[in-house]
């Protein structure tokens, strides 16, 4: 049932002889939200730009459909794109700014305004059609770019870092409304983000990339709750990485301590990577724990306290409702599920 | 208070070189040589009319050609890898390093009869060739000095257009011709005027090169302004008229140049 609308396959890229992209492989389902999420040279946005048309690849292809169409100039593809600086024409106001695409086209006159009004009330912009773009403000301009690119309904969006400079406040309200124009619109959206929150609010998939190669591509769920690796688990959200040993199936030795877990099918004393997530580790009185510990820092992070514990030469970082003080000991306890292993990475 | 002592020598400099000479060639022009008012100094400006028409005709021509030649020219080095671009600017600006008079005598030897163009097609039995004293000559002595005028401040307005406006253009149906249309000419409007008033206001005043390309045949109005100070004919009442008919006209053309060109740039 899931339709493929676009698709790379062992997309090499190199710029002045450094490769940006490694080969990467990945499929894109039609009518999804999907985000390429990654630190900054990841090769996120090179991914993008090869879709769009931007950036050529050394070898690979890329598919639309069953087409290929890596030869094909930006102009051809059924791909619109929102730029990171949203790159509106400064000498057009807001109403030829998104029809821009359309008099290209050469609809009818007629059509191109309805077409126009019909987005501008998509985007909350209505009155503002002669207004100069250079007279907008980030997020206005931001949904003129928006509008400007839907209003050629594109069969993919292509989204840059679309939020990266708006406010908190303002990012969160956007985050809400792309996501609903997303589905009602029912097309797919590529997005490029470096943060994670933004990703896991929005997105149907998230592809998670490093160093130009995937790491990892799951749902929002999947992605934080079973990462592949200790690089995908310390990007999303906060963790506890640790050095363990897998003994045998479902115990696993860590902090100079044995600790069941349900992890499986690991080769018998294998080194492993250990990682908890801070919330998911129990405070409890001294002595009552697997762990003893020592507290070193507390912040208050509003909704919870952040600690710093120091216990069995490590130092864990700990998210809990209740404060504790500076220099008491604590006891910690992990249940087996919120213990996650994982295969080494491979260090190149 | 301070940024008006800081610019107080440059005033000073305005005052002396430029608003009192305005100045003096306004009195000239409205006196007699008993410094009485007289409007005939004006009036005789009509048995030169066909020198001013010739002398905007030939810069609205070279100015013309430059654009042309220089937009594409400009287009092409904005668009290098940034190392190359002061290489091929470096290349523009060469010939300004050389006095203005020198080049105008380098072309004298590359046209005249026995130039280099003429030995050159000598060597196949073509010519002599009448290269030099026509209007082709002189428009080409324009061109040929004036261009880098052209060239720079377009290419410097290109530089700042954002890739990402041209990708946009791009991602949006422009091919790219249409870009260019669409994007690159009305943004780069600001540098195609300053080059427009840089190459014109040169040309339709200059007296060198039509002395020495013209051949004597092709005077310009910049030549008969001199002859009127320096020359056989002296009579500086007489050429500060015609200087100030040159000022008003090509203030004139300016400004109706820039009002239009001000709504282009918004289309």
């Amino acid at each position: 049932m899931k339709n493929t609308i676009i698709s790379l396959r062992n997309a090499v890229v190199e710029y002045d002889g450094v490769e940006v992209l490694g080969g990467i492989n990945l499929d894109i389902v039609d009518k999804q939200f999907v985000t390429l999420l990654g630190p900054s040279g990841c090769g996120k946005t090179t991914t993008l730009r090869i879709i769009g048309g931007f950036a050529n690849m050394k070898s690979g292809e890329l598919y639309f459909g069953d087409k290929e169409i890596s030869k094909l100039p930006p102009h051809k593809r059924q791909v619109n794109t929102v730029f990171q600086k949203y790159a509106l024409f400064p000498h057009l106001n807001v109403y030829e700014n998104v029809a821009f695409g359309l008099k290209l086209q050469k609809l009818p006159e007629k059509e191109i305004r309805s077409r126009v009004q019909e987005m501008l009330e998509l985007v909350n912009l209505i009155g503002f059609e002669k207004r100069s773009v250079n007279r907008l403000s980030g997020g206005q301009q931001q949904r003129v770019a928006i509008a400007r690119a839907l209003v050629n309904r594109p069969k993919v969006l292509l989204l840059d870092e679309p939020l990266g400079a708006l406010d908190l406040k303002l990012r969160k309200e956007m985050q809400i409304e792309l996501k609903k124009i997303q589905q009602n619109l029912e097309i797919t959206f590529v997005y490029v983000t470096h943060d994670q929150e933004e990703a896991l609010t929005m997105s149907d998939t998230v592809i998670v990339m490093k160093d130009g190669n995937i790491q990892q591509i799951g749902t929002p769920v999947d992605i934080y709750n079973e990462p592949k690796n200790a690089f995908v688990a310390d990007f999303i959200g906060e963790s506890n990485i640790l050095d363990g040993i897998m003994h045998k199936d479902r115990l696993v030795e860590f902090a100079g301590n044995e600790f069941v877990c349900v992890d499986e099918g690991f080769a018998p004393d294998e080194l492993v990577d250990v990682v908890v997530r801070p919330e998911d580790i129990k405070v409890v009185n001294q002595g009552e724990g697997m762990l003893t510990g020592v507290v070193e820092n507390v912040i208050f992070k509003g909704v919870h306290y952040e600690m710093l514990v120091d216990a069995a030469g490590f130092k864990w970082k700990i998210h809990s409702t209740i404060c504790e003080n500076v220099g008491d000991l604590i006891g910690m306890n992990i249940e087996p599920f919120d213990i996650h292993i994982m295969h080494k990475m491979k260090e190149d | 208070m301070k940024s008006k002592l800081i610019a107080l020598p440059y005033i000073i400099w305005m005052c002396v070189f430029t608003i009192i000479p305005l100045g003096l060639v306004v009195f000239f022009a409205l006196t007699t040589e008993d410094n009485e008012f007289t409007l005939s100094n004006l009036t005789a400006m009509n048995d030169y009319m066909d020198v001013l028409f010739r002398s905007v005709g030939f810069a609205v021509i070279a100015t013309i050609i430059c654009l042309v030649v220089g937009f594409p020219i400009a287009l092409f080095i904005s668009r290098m890898p940034k190392i190359k671009q002061s290489t091929m600017l470096m290349i523009v600006l060469l010939p300004m390093w050389i006095n203005f008079l020198l080049r105008t005598y380098a072309w004298m030897t590359i046209l005249e009869e026995n130039g280099l163009i003429n030995r050159f097609l000598g060597l196949f039995g073509i010519g002599p060739l009448n290269l030099m004293n026509n209007s082709g000559a002189v428009v080409l002595g324009m061109v040929y000095n004036y261009l880098p005028f052209m060239i720079l401040p377009i290419y410097s307005v290109m530089t700042k257009i954002d890739e990402s406006i041209v990708e946009a253009a791009q991602d949006l149906g422009c091919s790219s011709v249409n870009v260019l249309r669409k994007v690159t000419i009305p943004l780069s409007m600001p540098g195609i005027t300053t080059g427009i008033i840089s190459v014109f206001v040169p040309s339709v005043s200059t007296f060198i090169i039509s002395r020495m390309l013209g051949g004597g045949t092709n005077d310009l109005v910049g030549d008969i302004i001199e002859s009127q100070f320096l020359g056989n004919s002296y009579n500086p009442h007489l050429g500060s008229a015609m200087a100030l008919v040159l000022i008003v006209l090509v203030l004139l053309i300016m400004s109706i140049f820039n009002q239009t060109s001000g709504e282009e740039a918004i289309v």
